[in-house]
């Protein structure tokens, strides 16, 4: 479904992906893993349009989307959420997950003077919508407060709860779980899995948390100083020699010993 | 009645005239403040732009006037607006297209976009009084006065008579129509919140499909219309001079940081505080006194007047100063400058 070809991206002198290569199967839940500054972020930002490649190529279901703008990628399906949570701090919850479903009636200025009723109607619907969503989410006390007065882990849940407005074909995940706790993690986990299945999305998570990863992902691919340094279903990863030295550590691998 | 003479002396030179000069202000401000709130600059080519509208409307209601059209006790220009605030408005967008497009392709930082707005204007200034001229223009017509200062003496039996201009009232009644038509526009329509996404957090607005040209492209055109209808009030009031309309940036700057950068309703808070402090610290109160204190306890020899007229501009700076003091987001928490 994505696949990405030798894909560079270079801050100032220093390469922060440096000739990454993967693919990702459709209908997957890909996990990305591998330490801090590895460039995973900086990976799904190339993708999802925010820089510019230095070098490379992306291609989603075939299509050249090299260095296509955000707004653009967002039509064709593609979407993702920030690992720093963002929301429009001055609207409610319910309007923050309003904003993002295209091409209302409303959206035309015409439409908006003209076919008031049909903007009611559009209005309605995804209102109803946005309240699933938090329903699903589990905030219903906060869906009317501002966003910007949510907290770390309730801004988290509102960038997962965006992806869920539309019926997206793939969704990149920057650490939705951080600061988020156990139980609500698990929701999570189960939503992601919902969603894949139910409605086909494509996922690629990025995650620190190895039991989740282990959960929900295969494969995974590891990253590592900007390349991908393995790809495999997760039981090959936390076996491969380069990865517990690169990420895991050997910790893991005593631990699992012992198990 | 000592003191109803000197409320309505206070009213007639000083409550009426602000509140013109505030709503005039406002309707600026509210172009400065959409500009910042969605673009991120501060666009010192306002003021010209208000010069460059209501140029173009000058030079239609002259072109109708010469063909016999008018609309009665209403004055021409009000014909001519939708004129001037096309030309307007294809000309910013013209101006973003040339100008500053190519820097936000490349996300410049927001001094070179102001560096670049004084460049712009300079080019408009040039082309307004190349085009128009530097001398004053008169394009009022219709009635002069709502409220005639004798008619109310002779009503009410006052010593002291209070004039509304025409001008004046229907400074405030467009800019109510404006504003509220603004609001519903800003909180109502889905344009209008994709444009407050915009403002709100720039990458997270892309990330939801919100298309930056538009928003771009309809930010100009709504400020272009607040500043071409805002000159030509402020022409209709006083009169036309490009150069006062560059003077005019001082308070309209003003009035959108008092109230805060970037949101609507404190550009129009600030419009209001700006012009009530200029009006009221040059007014001379020397008359205003004399019918509140008997004359045989205290006369004042002066005029009583905080501040001559020439410097009622230093008041947009103090003003400011002040604000910015206290509270520097500005009034209504805008961004902080
Ligand atoms: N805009 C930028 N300008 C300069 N350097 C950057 C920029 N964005 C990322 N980097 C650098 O690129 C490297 C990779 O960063 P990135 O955010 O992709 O890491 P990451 O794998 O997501 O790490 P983490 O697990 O901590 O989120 C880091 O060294 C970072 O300093
Ligand atoms: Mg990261």
């Amino acid at each position: 479904m994505i696949k990405v070809e030798n894909l560079c991206k270079r801050f100032g002198g220093f390469y922060a992906v440096n000739d990454a290569s993967l693919e990702i199967a459709k209908g997957s839940i890909t996990g990305l893993i591998g330490p801090n500054g590895a460039g995973k972020t900086t990976l799904f930002n190339v993708i999802a349009g925010v820089h510019a490649p230095t070098h490379g190529r992306v291609t989603l279901d075939g299509e050249d989307i090299t260095g296509l703008p955000p707004h653009v990628l967002f039509h064709k399906g593609l979407l993702r959420t920030f690992q720093i949570a963002h929301e429009f701090p001055t609207m409610t919850v319910r309007e923050n997950l309003m904003m993002v479903p295209p091409d209302q009636t409303g959206e035309h200025i015409w439409g908006a003077w003209f076919k008031s009723a049909q903007v009611r109607a559009d209005e309605a619907e995804l209102r109803r919508k946005a309240d699933e969503v938090i329903e699903f989410l589990e905030i219903p006390h906060v869906a009317d407060e501002l966003a910007g007065n949510l907290s770390g882990g309730q801004k988290k849940l509102l960038e997962l709860g965006r992806t869920m407005m539309v019926d997206a074909k793939v969704v990149f995940l920057d650490e939705v779980g951080a600061g988020v706790n156990r139980t609500l993690l698990n929701t999570i986990g189960d939503a992601i899995i919902r969603l894949n299945k139910e409605r086909g999305y494509t996922f690629c998570v990025i995650e620190h948390d190895m039991d989740f990863i282990a959960r929900l992902c295969d494969p995974v691919i590891v990253m590592a100083e900007g390349t991908v340094l393995a790809e495999g279903a997760i039981d090959e990863i936390k076996a491969n020699e380069h990865v517990i030295e690169a990420y895991l550590g050997t910790g893991l691998k005593n631990k699992e010993a012992k198990a | 009645m000592e003191i109803l003479n000197a409320f309505v002396l206070l009213a007639n030179f000083v409550l009426v005239p602000a509140i013109a000069y505030g709503s005039q202000l406002a309707l600026g401000a509210l172009g400065v403040t959409l500009i910042y709130g969605i673009l991120r600059f501060s666009n010192f080519a306002h003021g010209d732009t208000m010069a460059f509208g209501t140029m173009v409307v000058i030079l239609f209601t002259w072109w109708f006037q010469s063909m016999g059209l008018h609309l009665g006790p209403l004055p021409t220009a009000l014909l001519a607006l939708p004129f001037g605030i096309a030309a307007c408005a294809v000309f910013v967008l013209g101006t973003d297209r040339l100008v500053y497009r190519f820097y936000r392709q490349q996300k410049t930082a927001p001094v070179i976009y102001v560096i670049a707005s004084v460049g712009v204007m300079f080019i408009l200034n040039g082309i307004v009084r190349f085009a128009i001229g530097t001398e004053d223009q008169q394009f009022a017509d219709g009635a002069r006065f709502i409220v005639k200062a004798g008619e109310f003496k002779r009503m009410t039996g006052l010593d002291e008579g209070l004039a509304i201009k025409a001008s004046q009232a229907l400074t405030v009644v467009t800019a109510v129509l404006v504003v509220a038509a603004l609001f519903w526009f800003l909180n109502r329509t889905r344009t209008g919140k994709s444009m407050r996404a915009y403002s709100d957090n720039e990458d997270l607005a892309l990330l939801s499909g919100i298309n930056p040209d538009r928003v771009v492209a309809v930010t100009w055109i709504l400020a272009a219309t607040m500043a071409t209808i805002a000159g030509t009030l402020y022409g209709l009031d006083k009169s036309f001079k490009p150069f006062t309309y560059f003077q005019l940036l001082l308070p309209i700057f003003a009035s959108a940081i008092v109230g805060g950068l970037g949101s609507p309703l404190g550009a129009i808070a600030g419009g209001f505080v700006i012009a009530f402090s200029e009006v009221m610290v040059t007014y001379a109160y020397k008359k205003f006194l004399a019918y509140l204190v008997p004359a045989d306890w205290w006369a004042p020899d002066s005029l009583m007047q905080l501040l001559a007229t020439d410097y009622k501009f230093a008041v947009s700076f103090i003003i400011l100063v002040l604000v910015l003091l206290f509270r520097p987001t500005g009034l209504f928490a805008g961004k902080s400058v």
